[in-house]
């Protein structure tokens, strides 16, 4: 058995809620100077977060160990704020761990989002060497390959112009040809693929698998795109709060993973993190799947969403509004029980589904859904945006490229001349 | 799954926490300088696009700033300039005065305004607040060609001396990266920051012998048997800088206060050995809490 070309010793980082916020000022810092000292006098323990049990101490990571072998595609999967990205940081070297040690073997580059550094002033052939040296490329590097990475986005005729003046998918796609055409030993991803439409989407899994397979490149890849980490990756890295759950070969993981929105869902348990006075959406998924996964379906397709509700309190009076936001934050589908004139409902205390049933005409793509629930004596009592995102596939026929905007359908539309 | 890695192989990079002072990694500082060029490259790109004047800034704003400090301190208020036209002497002062505020105050603001790049890649830190000084010396060579241009209508002869000059721009550059280095990492931290920096870019303005000459202050204190603070007067590097800009330019009448000079050397070292080991040791948190 070769040796690991990452390894990861019990990793973690703690930061302290609060306090580093708290001191934004000269002035608190001073006075919280002050306080430890005084404290100190009295034989107090200084400022406290030499503490282990520091209520105010929040671990993102705790005790995570793992090796990465070369050639290996790890799919590191979990839910949101579970610790994905602050591993990724870590290993990237943006943050440093409070505990653990990391050894790497070999030329790395992380890609934690596209297009860093690109300054909107600049034009698309200044952004490419600047950006190309941000994320560690050489001049020479950049030179070589500056007309692939052209090639790739598609945006020769714009090369001198400002990417101020691009659209939001040249400018997205020029940002990800640059990252596409990077050369390290190990490439660390995260979610940058949910970009531009359905066909560079496709380009840019290409090019992953290409950069996965064929080179033999060791990828690290955060995402939340079941079907992506799938098609991708051979082991996976599943981590729940903070704690590395499992490890190992991609099915197994990814079938943890799966199974844990199912057990939340019949969990009690998750009654006892809510407060009283509190309600929760608990997770949701799909009542009936054409696409084989319960968290996707294809454009244009009746969907029925069954959303799980944790509650600690009664609502005699209760509404709930759906959303739906794309990649970009743009707010594509909004429907609200109350505006629909639906009437009111009452929500006991308890875990409960709700069904939602809407027809989404729209773009393929990820999703989010954020879903509120209010009630007319208590105002908003719970809005969220529900994990996983909703992955929308382009449909199977070849209607799919007929409508190129964020809605896939006809729309009304007459013409004439004058 | 917890037992040591073989240690058999040569790891390139170890990760762990570090602890108290840091020390610079020059290695990997060389390994980046293609990106510390990249960054002053696009920090003077930027730097006026989209202006209507674009780069006659870099003329009219020391050019306007001569005028009317010529119009008070040497017209109305009538301050001596050394045998030298006033104009000429003053904008021998307001030259490097303005390079090195400009390149403080971009300095101090860089980490700042690359939060974005800070928090999403990893590259060694100490390049942001180096590259955003130097930046702005091309708007010091535009107005350095202004002056001699304005020397040549005064016929005011040049010196050998001007061969020093290069000597006294590498104090300004220094001062301004020491003072960057403080400044950047700790308003990261401390927005408070930026009412510091330019508080002291508009006080360093009149303490720093900008609109009278060194040689006056110390006619003045002398006349009022107060001579030992001239010392004090010359801990500023800037008073160093400026006299030495203008020894060189204009002429030895302009001759700095030697030992207030090196001494002020000697505190910009400091500030920038010490600002070098702060700005190491809380970097790692500059993603954090940026």
């Amino acid at each position: 058995m070769s040796v690991p070309i990452i390894s990861v010793r019990n990793l973690g980082k703690s930061y302290r809620l609060g306090a580093a916020l708290s001191h934004d000022t000269l002035r608190d810092q001073l006075t919280h100077s002050f306080k430890s000292l005084a404290r100190a006098f009295r034989g107090g323990n200084g400022t406290g977060s030499d503490n282990p049990n520091d209520p105010q101490e929040f671990w993102a990571l705790k005790d995570v160990s793992f090796d990465v072998f070369s050639g290996d595609v790890v799919g590191v999967v979990g839910r949101n704020g579970a610790g994905k990205s602050t591993l990724l940081k870590i290993l990237s070297q943006i943050t440093e761990p409070s505990t653990g040690e990391i050894c790497i073997k070999g030329k790395m580059a992380s890609l934690l989002e596209v297009g860093t550094g690109f300054h909107p002033e600049l034009t698309g052939r200044e952004n490419i060497f600047l950006n190309g040296a941000i994320l560690g490329m050489t001049k020479a590097e950049i030179k070589k390959k500056f007309d692939e990475i052209v090639d790739f986005a598609e945006v020769e005729k714009l090369i001198d112009t400002p990417v101020k003046r691009y659209s939001g998918g040249m400018y997205v796609r020029l940002a990800f040809a640059v990252a596409a055409h990077l050369d390290p030993d190990i490439l660390l991803v995260d979610e940058v693929l949910a970009v531009g439409d359905a066909s560079f989407q496709n380009k840019c899994m290409t090019k992953m698998d290409n950069v996965a397979t064929q080179q033999g490149r060791t990828v690290l890849f955060v995402s939340h795109n079941m079907a992506a980490v799938q098609r991708l990756c051979t082991k996976g890295i599943f981590i729940e709060a903070g704690r590395l759950r499992e490890h190992g070969p991609i099915a197994r993981v990814l079938d943890l993973y799966q199974r844990s929105f199912d057990r939340s869902e019949t969990d009690p348990a998750q009654m006892g993190e809510l407060k009283s006075g509190q309600a929760r959406f608990v997770s949701w998924e799909l009542a009936h799947s054409t696409t084989g996964c319960q968290h996707s379906c294809f454009t244009r397709e009746e969907c029925e969403f069954v959303i799980t509700l944790a509650s600690r309190i009664q609502l005699d009076d209760a509404g709930i509004s759906f959303m739906l936001l794309n990649a970009e934050g743009d707010l594509v589908v909004s429907a609200n029980s109350v505006i629909n004139r639906m009437p009111r409902f009452k929500i006991p205390e308890g875990v409960h589904q709700i069904r939602v049933k809407v027809r989404l005409p729209i773009k393929a793509g990820l999703y989010q859904i954020d879903m509120r629930l209010n009630s007319l004596s208590k105002g908003q009592v719970e809005g969220c945006c529900l994990e996983p995102k909703l992955h929308v596939l382009p449909s199977g026929t070849h209607q799919a490229e007929k409508w190129q905007g964020l809605v896939t359908e006809e729309v009304q539309f007459q013409t004439s001349f004058l | 799954m917890t037992e040591k890695p073989p240690t058999t192989i040569a790891y390139d990079r170890v990760i762990r926490p570090r602890r108290g002072l840091v020390a610079i990694n020059f290695q990997e500082l060389w390994q980046y300088r293609e990106l510390f060029w990249f960054l002053a490259w696009r920090d003077i790109l930027l730097r006026y696009k989209q202006t209507y004047l674009g780069v006659a800034w870099a003329i009219l704003q020391p050019f306007l700033t001569m005028v009317v400090i010529t119009l008070i301190f040497g017209v109305l208020a009538e301050l001596p300039s050394g045998g030298v036209p006033y104009a000429v002497m003053t904008l021998a002062g307001i030259l490097p005065w303005y390079f090195f505020s400009n390149a403080m105050t971009e300095s101090s603001n860089s980490l700042v305004a690359s939060s974005r790049m800070i928090s999403k890649i990893y590259f060694p830190r100490l390049i942001i607040p180096g590259s955003a000084v130097i930046s702005g010396t091309l708007d010091f060579v535009v107005g350095f060609l202004m002056l001699l241009l304005i020397m040549l209508y005064y016929g005011v002869p040049l010196t050998p001396h001007l061969l020093l000059l290069p000597v006294f721009l590498l104090v300004a550059f220094l001062t301004a990266f020491a003072a960057g280095l403080w400044f950047s990492a700790l308003n990261v931290r401390y927005r408070d920051i930026k009412y510091v920096v330019p508080f002291i870019t508009r006080m360093g303005f009149y303490v720093s012998s900008v609109v009278f000459s060194t040689q006056w202050v110390h006619e003045k204190l002398a006349a009022k048997g107060l001579s030992q603070w001239l010392f004090v007067y010359c801990l500023n590097p800037m008073v160093g800088v400026i006299d030495g800009f203008r020894w060189c330019i204009l002429g030895p009448q302009f001759e700095p206060y030697w030992p207030g000079f090196f001494t002020s050397l000697g505190v910009v070292l400091a500030l920038l050995i010490s600002g070098a080991f702060y700005f190491r040791s809380t970097e790692k948190t500059f993603a954090d809490i940026i």
